[in-house]
């Protein structure tokens, strides 16, 4: 038994194709070597003109036409159910974000894994932040496109008890390799007892825990009051007067900008804070994380 | 054979009788030959450089986890990687370099129709490729995008994708520029009597293709003009954070660059069309089926874009249409490989070196045709699309096809080019490391496509590392494989060339090696009872 519903149709059709091509990848090659070795001038010193057979053409078109439409035929008989979803199937949604995938389980509870239990239908339903993502589990032979601003969906059957790869394949940017999980299939008991762990749904967005956890919030707040310094309710696109070795100068608050005060904030002060206040946050607050606080300050515009 | 002439009465094109010698006579030529040539020399340098950087690719994957440079280096490597290979050496690729050497002389013309246009095309060329360069050098970076451009990645990422835009931009107007010109030339040049069905059949893969450049390359240029829009002025055309839609950039990429691909893979079945029936000094079999089986892999070759897609989201409806016109496409591919096996039926064949690569072509081509199938056909596309099968698929048929049937024409009119012949021994072995290489070069990422690595991965999971090293072994065979071809072809003059060494029947086999600058001493004709291919 394959390790999805789908597992075995796709590797018969897989079968199909390959059978008829190796065929005639060997049949070929070994007709036109033989030629070759028949022929060859040495043997073969004065060529024999042929004319033209349209029976013979009309058999090469034949035969190879009837050949792909059943191939066709397999690829498209294993491909139609992946698009009807049971009824039944329990919903999970898939949340694609540069450069991890997230699991939202009912009730809004997130998991970084995809648990599912066996031998039931399971539906995804894709969705994605920023760019188009690709969901791929290879051992269930099943991928389907996470595009922004798109319903796209596809289900499945676990049968088979394990651990399976999920992988990324539409290129997404710097760690698209790196934006991999795992499937896990269980029992349904099991998988009660997973749903029942899974931590309740926190509303906050991943930036803002991301600036808690950094303290950053001690002197920035987020509601536009001012307790330290400058609020970041409001910062992101904001024309700002700073002050650049010594020389005032007018900069917008843009992604660079953000990156560049955090990891140097003495590098632009803005006109009227001192210098020095700061800890330059280099090598604390990773590449990914400055893309989520980014995000953050970005909807809280 | 001909016997050597030892007068000419008209100085070579290799010759200088302008107003200027040396780089400036070359360099305002608007000799469809000297043209060629340029572009040739052109090509070769952005092949090395493709080459280079599909190797520092290979280094870095020989282990699983960063070993030379990181992910950000990488992105940019493969997609410049991509950018000059399709864009510089595969869509121009043939039709520039032989289109212009051979074709005219082929139907019996002095030149193309328009040569100030041809070389204001090379400029082009010329241009697009350093902007696509220059990219590398300038503004946030090298373009991370891909050579696809996928929306709404490139119109986020900060890296310098405007100016490789731009450049892939320019360089769709020389190929736009090169298949009007063949269009007209063939059109209006031919040699009275030729009519177009007793044309010899790369002129006429050059027509199909032509058409596909004139009419598909336009709907490339405008969308990239709206990448550039959406990047500069936000208007919201691929961005859903400005309210477009990033599958309708897939539609307008896909609809020429499907087609684009017939426009490398056309040129090169039209070599090895010549090629066989040179070598097995027989009429080709099924002149006919070939010449329209290039107009409708050109005309069906329209209808099949969307099957770079079908895990878009598209509707199940637009899948399995695809699905089926892409299967149709397949059978015109079929055809001509069997007509040129069946050429070989009692011929009288010899295996010079350009007969070997256009054995390798048919071989190599096959493979790259057959692991098409399971591409087309939907179930077993979900599975290996965007994988490294893929990625082998297509090399096969760029590089195992194109590639090799480049190297296949050049061997073949090396000597007419230059009126030397080279080692043919040297060009065997050249032969046998580049097909060597190749195989174990991209046959194991069929292997670890299917098992399921995806493509484009920097890292990788470790069931995929014996294959990677493979593929690392393969390329070193071939990058000495190519090695030895330069040498061979470039190292020590050869002995002088006869006019037609290879004992072929078209028009530039009649001509002195190499030819006169017109061409033609006397203009051919072909007469009522004359037939392309009259191999007594």
């Amino acid at each position: 038994m394959g390790a999805s519903n789908f597992t075995e149709g796709v590797d018969l059709a897989f079968k199909v194709i390959f059978g008829i091509s190796l065929f005639f990848l060997v049949g070929i090659t070994t007709v036109m070597l033989y030629f070759v070795f028949r022929y060859s001038r040495k043997r073969h010193p004065k060529a024999v003109q042929i004319k033209d057979n349209n029976i013979l053409e009309i058999t090469w078109i034949t035969i190879p036409l009837i050949l792909v439409l059943l191939m066709f035929y397999y690829g498209y008989v294993a491909f139609r159910p992946m698009r009807d979803v049971p009824m039944d199937a329990i919903p999970i949604t898939v949340i694609g974000k540069m450069w991890v995938w997230s699991f939202e389980y009912e009730g809004g509870k997130l998991s970084p894994v995809l648990v599912v239990p066996i031998n039931k239908p399971v539906k995804l339903n894709l969705h994605s932040d920023d760019v188009i993502h690709s969901l791929y589990i290879p051992a269930f032979r099943i991928k389907e496109d996470v595009v922004p601003g798109k319903k796209n969906y596809m289900w499945f059957v676990a049968q088979q008890l394990g651990e399976y790869d999920v992988l990324c394949t539409v290129y997404c940017g710097l760690r698209h390799s790196y934006m991999e999980t795992k499937t896990k299939v269980v029992s349904e008991a099991e998988y009660a007892a997973f749903l029942k762990a899974l931590p309740e749904k926190t509303n906050e967005p991943e930036g803002l825990a991301i600036l808690k956890k950094n303290a950053c919030t001690g002197c920035h707040s987020i509601d536009g009051s001012k307790i330290v310094s400058a609020s970041f309710k409001g910062l992101y696109g904001r024309e700002e007067k700073v002050v650049t070795g010594g020389k005032e100068r007018s900069v917008t608050v843009d992604d660079a900008y953000i990156k560049s005060s955090v990891y140097d904030p003495d590098k632009d002060v803005v006109a009227g804070y001192q210098k020095g206040i700061m800890k330059p946050y280099k090598g604390i607050v990773t590449e990914d994380e400055m893309i989520k606080i980014i995000d953050y300050f970005k909807s809280i515009k | 054979m001909t016997e050597e002439k030892t007068h000419h009465p008209e100085p070579s094109f290799l010759v200088d009788t302008g107003k200027y010698k040396g780089l400036m006579a070359w360099l305002t030529t608007t000799d469809h030959k000297r043209i060629g040539l340029m572009y040739m020399y052109a090509m070769m340098v952005f092949f090395t450089v493709g080459v280079t950087l599909g190797m520092l690719m290979r280094l870095e994957l020989f282990y699983p986890g960063q070993q030379f440079y990181g992910p950000q280096v990488y992105n940019g490597i493969f997609t410049i990687h991509g950018i000059i290979m399709i864009f510089t050496v595969v869509i121009p690729g043939l039709a520039a370099v032989f289109g212009n050497f051979s074709m005219p002389i082929m139907i019996g013309a002095k030149d193309v129709a328009f040569p100030r246009l041809n070389l204001f095309s090379f400029y082009l060329y010329i241009l697009g490729a350093a902007i696509a360069l220059a990219s590398q050098f300038m503004g946030n970076g090298p373009p991370d995008t891909g050579w696809t451009f996928y929306a709404p990645y490139s119109i986020h990422t900060h890296t310098n994708v405007v100016a490789a835009v731009f450049g892939a931009f320019v360089l769709g107007f020389s190929s736009i520029l090169t298949g009007l010109n063949f269009i007209v030339t063939m059109h209006r040049l031919r040699a009275p009597g030729m009519t177009f069905f007793k044309m010899p059949l790369f002129p006429w893969s050059l027509y199909a293709t032509a058409w596909i450049q004139v009419l598909a390359t336009p709907i490339v240029g405008i969308t990239l003009l709206m990448i550039i829009a959406e990047r500069w002025l936000r208007i919201g055309f691929f961005d859903p954070s400005l309210g477009g839609d990033p599958i309708l950039y897939q539609h307008l990429f896909w609809i020429y660059s499907h087609p684009a691909v017939y426009i490398m893979i056309l040129p090169a079945m039209g070599v090895i069309t010549e090629i066989i029936p040179t070598f097995t000094q027989k009429k080709i079999f099924g002149y006919k089926a070939i010449a329209i089986s290039s107009l409708a892999i050109a005309l069906v070759g329209y209808f099949v874009w969307a099957h770079h897609m079908y895990t878009s989201g598209m509707s199940t409806t637009a899948r399995w249409v695809f699905s089926l016109l892409t299967f149709l496409v397949a059978v015109p591919s079929a055809i001509k490989v069997f007509n040129w096996v069946a050429t070989m039926y009692k011929g009288s064949i010899s295996v010079k070196p350009p007969f070997l690569f256009a054995l390798g072509f048919i071989f190599l081509f096959m493979i790259g045709g057959m692991t098409g199938l399971s591409l087309g056909a939907l179930a077993t596309n979900i599975h290996v699309h965007d994988t490294a099968y893929v990625v082998a698929h297509f090399h096969y048929i760029v590089f195992g096809g194109v590639g090799f049937a480049f190297f296949a024409a050049v061997y073949y009119w090396y000597p007419k080019m230059f009126g030397r012949m080279y080692n043919f021994k040297m060009a065997n072995w050249s032969f046998v490391f580049l097909f060597t290489g190749f195989n174990l070069l991209y046959f194991p990422q069929f292997i670890i496509g299917i098992m399921g690595m995806p493509r484009r991965y920097f890292d990788y999971l470790p069931q995929f590392t014996l294959g990677q090293q493979l593929s690392f072994f393969g390329g070193v065979l071939l990058v000495t494989g190519f090695i030895i071809m330069l040498i061979t072809l470039f190292s020590k003059k050869g002995a002088k060339a006869p006019d037609n060494p290879w004992g072929g029947r078209t028009y530039e086999w009649t001509i002195p090696s190499p030819p006169p600058q017109e061409n033609f001493d006397v203009m051919p004709e072909m007469g009522l009872d004359e037939q392309p291919y009259d191999y007594k």
